[in-house]
């Protein structure tokens, strides 16, 4: 008991967020199976996203709200995988070939934008994005599909020739990783698919990234994060780190971002990607993550809970005051609400720290 | 010569210079293919007025060292609440623009309190604390907008009867008020003055404020809080009145915006009005560290210019049918973000 009461006391964020999932679960009076098959898509369309996040905080960049434009580089490769006509898991692996040197750049450039604004990483990652995606608008409006780049597929592209629609169905890759080998357990009426592949490559990257963190350089990375200005003096080069951490996050973003579209199988072209970072990074604070301090548990965990009291809100709402669209600003809410404590928390620990 | 034209640029700045040659490139245009525009000119007067307000609750904030107030959201629901309670007990014309105000400025002082406070105590991150703290006021509200019993049938769903409409209408009395008040054409260009007057009397007003004491200390905090401190100025309180000011600036300028629009936008619409606002003071020519009255009026009048005419002109001179997105639009993220991405990684800030 004591030591569940420090634990408590230690981070109470996720017990909160588990008590409300309970109290929301109780309310919203789902049938357990649904709850439970809707969660298992969750997961693993959600978890790839979240965890791309973990290395920026190692490195000491906060969280990386830039991640938005990994997740454009997962988008463009999509809708060129769907205009070259490939389909299933080549067309799948084809997208993540294409959307890699994108990530690349977008994050070699946030990178270096990070390093210009040092001390203002995550408003100045939070404007970038905006920025990137004034240029996204700009390219998929107005450019596509006319001479500069020709587009051939009118399912992608709007009525007068150019320009691609708001909604283009991903028909060649939906499912392409999910259906590669899937388990159905029956739960009584219902049955529980569970795409085991997505969820191996989910885990390879958990593997993936605690063991990077053991290498050579995600122990600078660590450093960097802990003591910037010694590492420096001990000869780390900090900013070459601090560009190589964004290029990575940003380059698993847009895996997460395909990985999350091949599930859903239609992309809203127009907004799609434009929430990514804020419910990855509501997610992972929710599992108990600060700015400072990040792990896979605290992603996956997260990911879990956030996605639950996304599930049960709009159902809460409606059985609690008559009207679903209570729960749905609920849940916008809890996330918007969630990254705003975190952050004036962490501002004030950082400002005790820094005075004393 | 040279040496001239070269002090100029630095003094006008590149960016001003640039979207000035725009504005006139459009203008030209518009004169070529034989727009009207008079007309052009007089919506791009609405809007500045319109705007006005919500730009200047920007500068004191900035004045302080707390950098660009994102919070502005969180004046504007105390004025939006204003705004509402008025149409729900059915006040028109100067009554109903009263008494939002007066219902925003009492909110707004509460809440410009709190959020000052947070700031205080999250010093180094105001920017990012700020606009999630807006975001979550703006989500919270939207529950209470949902919630709220008003019982006037022109403010409600009227399928379901619960709930506030995403868009209210103001009554004919109310919508362009201030706007119409003296308003007289210039040249066939029509002018709000009304609401010009008012924007000129809170520039006058801010203007005075910085030279009174209380205005200087903010001025000192946001210069150098060490020699603030050392001449004996309190740097949290110089802040908090700093954000106090603002968030009632930001609550007056939804009252005026919403008579000048005609319109009441609830719900998630208060979410990103902070940015465009942001994106006038720096395109004024602001920086973090530096900024003026007269960035405030020059950045109001050449953003929404731009955004006014940029579409019909285009769309005029391009012959663009169809179902074109929004290159308004998308220009407007395109340069207001980029300009508070260059504010922000500025050396030094200035």
């Amino acid at each position: 008991m004591k030591k569940l009461t420090s634990l408590f006391l230690s981070n109470p964020v996720p017990f909160i967020f588990a008590f409300l999932c309970i109290v929301g679960l109780w309310i919203a009076k789902i049938p357990l199976p649904v709850f439970i098959n809707d969660m298992v898509t969750r997961m693993s369309r959600n978890s790839f996203l979240t965890l791309s996040l973990i290395i920026p905080i190692v490195v000491g960049l906060g969280l990386n709200f830039a991640i938005v434009t990994g997740a454009m580089a997962g988008q463009i490769a999509a809708i060129v995988v769907m205009e070259l006509g490939l389909k299933g898991l080549p067309g799948f692996i084809v997208a993540c070939v294409i959307a890699i040197p994108l990530a690349l750049f977008f994050g070699f450039s946030v990178g270096k934008l990070f390093n210009i604004a040092k001390g203002k990483e995550m408003v100045t990652g939070f404007i970038a994005s905006f920025f990137a995606n004034g240029f996204y608008q700009l390219v998929f409006l107005f450019i596509i599909g006319t001479s500069i780049i020709p587009f051939k597929n009118t399912t992608i592209l709007l009525p007068q020739g150019w320009g691609v629609r708001s909604m283009v169905d991903l028909i060649n890759i939906q499912y392409a990783l999910d259906s590669i080998f899937r388990i159905k357990i029956p739960f009584g009426r219902f049955f529980i698919n569970i795409p085991v592949i997505t969820f191996l490559v989910i885990a390879g990257l958990c593997v993936a990234i605690n063991f990077f963190l053991k290498t050579k350089m995600g122990q600078e990375f660590k450093a960097i994060g802990q003591e910037p200005h010694v590492s420096h003096i001990y000869g780390i080069n900090v900013d070459r780190n601090r560009i190589i951490a964004t290029m990575i996050s940003i380059v698993l973003a847009s895996f997460g971002q395909l990985i999350f579209l091949q599930n859903l199988g239609t992309v809203n072209t127009y907004a799609s990607h434009e929430q990514v970072a804020l419910f990855a990074i509501a997610a992972l604070l929710v599992g108990g993550a600060t700015v400072k301090k990040a792990t896979v548990f605290n992603a996956l965990l997260g990911v879990l809970l956030f996605h639950t009291l996304f599930v049960v809100s709009p159902q809460a709402g409606q059985k609690l005051f008559g009207q679903p669209q209570v729960g749905e600003y609920f849940r916008v809410f809890i996330a918007y609400g969630v990254v705003a404590l975190t952050l004036a928390l962490h501002a004030m620990k950082a400002k005790y720290s820094s005075s004393s | 010569m040279k040496e001239q034209i070269r002090s100029l640029v630095k003094t006008v700045g590149i960016p001003r210079l640039i979207i000035l040659s725009f504005l006139l490139l459009l203008l030209v245009l518009a004169l070529v293919t034989g727009m009207d525009v008079k007309r052009l000119l007089t919506d791009s007067m609405v809007r500045v007025g319109r705007n006005g307000l919500f730009v200047l609750a920007l500068l004191l904030p900035l004045k302080a060292g707390l950098g660009l107030n994102f919070g502005l959201p969180v004046g504007i629901i105390c004025g939006l609440i204003g705004l509402v309670l008025g149409l729900e007990w059915r006040l028109t014309g100067l009554n109903y623009i009263l008494f939002a105000s007066v219902v925003g400025t009492g909110l707004a002082v509460i809440a410009g309190y709190f959020y000052g406070v947070l700031l205080n105590k999250t010093k180094g991150q105001e920017m990012m604390v700020g606009t999630y703290t807006g975001f979550a006021m703006v989500s919270l509200m939207c529950i209470f907008w949902l919630l709220i019993p008003f019982k006037n049938y022109a403010l409600i769903w009227a399928i379901g009867g619960k709930g506030l409409r995403t868009t209210l209408v103001l009554p004919a009395q109310t919508a362009q008020f201030l706007d119409n008040i003296l308003s007289f054409k210039l040249v066939g260009v029509g002018i709000p003055t009304g609401t010009f007057l008012i924007f000129a009397i809170f520039c006058l007003f801010i203007y005075v404020f910085l030279r009174t004491k209380v205005g200087l200390s903010i001025i000192a905090v946001g210069a150098n809080p060490l020699f603030a401190l050392a001449s004996g100025i309190k740097e949290n309180k110089a802040r908090m009145q700093a954000t106090l000011l603002s968030t009632v600036l930001a609550a007056l300028g939804i009252v005026i915006f919403a008579q000048s629009f005609g319109f009441i936008q609830l719900y998630l619409a208060p979410l990103m009005m902070a940015f465009p606002a942001i994106a006038c003071i720096l395109i004024g020519g602001a920086t973090l560290r530096k900024a003026s009255l007269i960035h405030v009026i020059i950045g109001t009048i050449l953003f929404h210019t731009l955004l006014t005419i940029t579409l019909p002109v285009v769309t005029q001179a391009v012959a663009i049918t169809g179902e074109a997105g929004d290159i308004t639009e998308v220009l407007r993220v395109i340069i207001s973000h980029g300009m508070i991405l260059y504010a922000l990684t500025r050396k030094g800030g200035d």
